[in-house]
């Protein structure tokens, strides 16, 4: 054999452990985004989470005004951290609805009354049915929805004050 | 040396976080289907489909919630008369063919077909040169 086909084993090797090494330094974003992207909002009617407060379905989101679909738990602790956020961009005039995941109206009036409310409307998805059925993977998750019920982004994780002026914008636009 | 051991006590005794919700697993999440050839189609579904919280396993083998809620989801609609595939394909249409750990025939997935094909035929042409190689010596 020549000395070139002896080396591709070992070329061979080098390129299997620089991918290793590559995927050690800079790990795969494990995030699933949804394809109900740029889709309407799926049909669904939910049950009042709250006493005090009216319950969720698409036909709520396609008002004609842009809306934030948040998805939250009461039992979800990155959730906590972002009530204030929410509560900021409501005070923008931005409708803010919510689908509490898998909640209990007690446990979740204890998180509100700790964290702020910063909602309109909040849906009770008992079994991740609504969650599914956008394509969502995990709480918390926003979802920006047109005035025509079209989902047209998708925020995986806590939104931040630093995501304020970017989705104030992105609201604005689609006014 | 006190201190070691204090922070070790404390930290056997730490209680970790919980997040889990405190409503109880979905009804059909652990309950089989009373119709056997419908459970054996959902349970062969489940098996194929890729949990999103805890990605390496599927939803038939993960104890994460949100797994419990989509196998209660399969075995609704199977129970509904919906087929398997139709059921899998209402999943790809939300979280894309991630979520399912059977190939799909899209062209991204091409290569996966046609690796074993490449392969045999190389591995074919090397046992064709060494034993022309030895004839030959």
């Amino acid at each position: 054999m020549s000395r070139g086909l002896r080396l591709i084993p070992i070329i061979l090797l080098l390129f299997v452990l620089s991918g290793l090494a590559w995927r050690l330094i800079k790990p795969a974003d494990t995030a699933v985004p949804s394809q109900m992207v740029e889709r309407p909002v799926p049909q669904f009617m939910l049950a009042a989470a709250l006493a005090d407060k009216p319950g969720l379905a698409a036909a709520d989101l396609a008002t004609g005004q842009p809306h934030l679909l948040n998805i939250f738990a009461s039992w979800c602790v990155p959730c906590a951290s972002e009530g204030k956020v929410l509560q900021e961009l409501r005070r923008h005039g931005v409708t803010v609805d919510g689908i509490a995941v898998r909640d209990t109206p007690d446990a979740l009036s204890a998180f509100l009354a700790r964290n702020g409310d910063p909602y309109a409307r909040i849906g009770a998805d008992r079994q991740s049915d609504v969650q599914i059925a956008l394509g969502s993977s995990g709480v918390p998750e926003t979802f920006v929805v047109d005035g025509r019920g079209v989902i047209r982004r998708q925020y995986i994780g806590p939104l931040s004050n630093s995501n304020v002026p970017g989705v104030l914008q992105e609201l604005e636009q689609l006014r | 040396m006190k201190k070691t051991v204090l922070l070790l006590a404390m930290l056997i005794l730490a209680v970790p976080l919980s997040a889990d919700s405190n409503l109880p697993p979905a009804y059909w999440a652990n309950r089989e289907l009373p119709d056997a050839r419908q459970e054996a189609e959902a349970q062969a579904l489940m098996e194929q489909l890729r949990c999103l919280v805890c990605q390496g396993q599927s939803i038939a083998d993960s104890d994460a919630e949100l797994a419990g809620d989509m196998r209660d989801l399969v075995r609704r609609r199977i129970a509904a008369g919906e087929s398997p595939n139709a059921v899998r394909a209402w999943l790809i249409q939300r979280y894309g063919t991630w979520i399912s750990f059977k190939p799909t025939d899209e062209p991204a997935a091409w290569p996966l077909w046609l690796a074993p094909l490449a392969l045999i035929l190389i591995g074919a042409w090397l046992i064709r040169r060494r034993i022309k190689l030895k004839a030959g010596a």
